[in-house]
């Protein structure tokens, strides 16, 4: 095991340039990968906010009684789909305008007149906040004769939910491309190693080495520069995730990272295209040696 | 200890290496191979290693049927030989001992056991005061001795000698040989395959004659026939 090791190792002193060329390959096609997952890890971090605030409102005409309101936001919260139910009267409804609209804070202040109508907020309960399902919710309240209107964030979160989507696939087929460039740089680097070493495998052949022995060393400096790869790939990944924390002035300060799990997955990764490069590479060459 | 039994060997190219080759060498024989380049000398040391394979008959070496050998068998059955070659094959970038232990690292033998029989086979070629020495500042007899060396630490049955004299001064041969003699007396099987006649000449060693791939003369088998009435 020492000599496997210290065989594996070696292959970095004799070929550094090749060695280097390889690793750096490897924390490429997994950096692009890893990116384009931060981006895609983020945006659903983004949209389970989201979907926790999923909500519709249903507005009120003015002047509709408060008994039928309450009476109806307690059909509504018998709903099987709704989490819960609040009512939003018409002052509560100006109060958050002012606090939450702070640009339009002084327009707010000088009315006469509240022109903001109450509403029935009615949250969903997970697992029905889907858009369909939020849709016909929509639908039974517009069948409340007070209801004047009812709004609900639908389109946006599908137009998020796409690009979530379009994000992973996106990074994942770059990130492929950079893969296969990896394997075949790492089986070249590996077929020279086996060159440079073929006197030596010849005479380990003679004297009864055998095969797994002899491939041993090739399959981990395969796997060892795999595994450098990905430690470098999450290195890249993290520069680039403060980076863009930092240079957003404060408004990403919500941004996550991979958790542990997802970097064990990146590494593991990496090692397998190692180990790949180097199986298909000693497949083909170490038979001619 | 090596059976051939009727083998041919014919390369893709459509050449017959070997026809209808039968000899058997049995415990502590020494046997010489003789015959010109292309004769078959190599080919059949190369069965004997499993380096290749028969195309018809049967090569049995050391309890091992090479015809049928399994992939994971190879190594096993080079375990119980030692082979060594005209060109030494040395590692340049390793000392005589280091070439010795390279053939236990690799065939997994105990760390702590290596460096006492590395000692015990250079003494054994007469090199122990050489050990740290590399390949490019030995003689040619010298670096034979280490690649002997090499060849018989793991306790070989067999010892293969193909040619082993062949890049050697009369001096540097003789010593050789008489260090091959020496280890065949210990018991171990020598097959050296030369065409150094005259290093046949002088020993009364059992001689195999090969000619373009067929044995043309066995001396235990001939020499049996001449003696009978």
């Amino acid at each position: 095991m020492k000599l496997l090791t210290r065989e594996a190792l070696l292959s970095f002193q004799r070929a550094p340039l090749l060695s280097v060329l390889s690793v750096t390959t490897i924390a490429f096609s997994l950096f692009t990968v890893g990116l384009f997952g931060l981006v895609a890890i983020n945006l659903r971090e983004a949209l389970r906010g989201l979907e926790e605030r999923v909500e519709i409102a249903a507005y009120t005409f003015r002047g509709t009684p408060s008994e039928t309101i309450v009476i109806a936001t307690q059909d509504i919260a018998a709903f099987p789909e709704v989490q819960d139910v609040s009512y939003v009267s018409e002052e509560e409804a100006l109060r958050r305008a002012r606090s939450e609209l702070v640009e339009f804070r002084d327009a707010y202040r000088d009315l006469q007149v509240n022109p903001l109508p109450a509403s029935i907020e009615v949250r969903m309960k997970a697992g029905y906040r889907d858009a369909a399902t939020v849709g016909r919710v929509a639908e039974r309240l517009r069948g409340f004769g007070f209801i004047d209107d009812v709004r609900f964030g639908r389109e946006w979160v599908q137009k998020l939910d796409q690009l979530r989507n379009l994000t992973g696939l996106v990074g994942l087929v770059i990130g492929l491309a950079f893969a296969a460039v990896a394997v075949v740089i790492i089986g070249v680097t590996i077929r020279l190693t086996i060159l440079q070493r073929a006197r030596e495998i010849s005479i380990m052949r003679l004297v009864g080495a055998t095969n797994w022995f002899i491939r041993g060393p090739f399959l981990l400096e395969g796997a060892l520069k795999g595994l450098l790869g990905g430690l470098l790939s999450l290195v890249l990944c993290y520069g680039g995730y403060l980076l863009f924390r930092d240079s957003s002035g404060g408004t990403l300060s919500g941004l996550v990272f991979f958790g542990p799990q997802q970097m064990a997955l990146i590494i593991l990764f990496g090692v397998l295209l190692g180990l790949c490069g180097s199986m298909v590479s000693v497949g083909r060459h170490l038979r001619h040696v | 200890m090596i059976r051939f039994t009727s083998v041919y060997k014919a390369y893709p190219n459509g050449a017959m290496a070997l026809k209808d080759v039968t000899f058997h060498v049995s415990k502590g024989e020494f046997v010489f191979l003789t015959g010109h380049s292309g004769a078959g000398k190599s080919t059949i040391m190369k069965l004997l290693f499993a380096e290749q394979r028969p195309s018809g008959g049967e090569v049995r070496v050391s309890g091992y049927n090479v015809n049928s050998l399994q992939p994971d068998d190879v190594p096993r059955l080079r375990r119980r030989l030692g082979v060594v070659f005209q060109d030494f094959r040395l590692l340049e970038d390793r000392t005589a001992e280091e070439n010795v232990a390279f053939a236990l690292e690799v065939t997994g033998a105990r760390t702590d056991t290596i460096a006492a029989r590395v000692m015990r086979v250079l003494t054994q070629v007469g090199l122990s005061a050489r050990s740290r020495a590399y390949p490019r500042e030995l003689s040619g007899g010298e670096q034979q001795r280490v690649a002997i060396a090499r060849a018989l630490v793991n306790d070989p049955a067999i010892l293969l000698a193909d040619e082993p004299t062949g890049n050697l001064d009369e001096r540097a041969t003789r010593g050789v040989f008489q260090l091959l003699r020496d280890i065949n007396n210990g018991g171990t099987v020598v097959v050296m395959a030369t065409h150094d006649l005259d290093l046949v000449r002088q020993t009364v060693y059992r001689t195999i004659e090969m000619r373009d791939g067929g044995l043309v003369y066995d001396s235990d088998v001939d020499e049996a026939a001449a003696e009978a009435p």
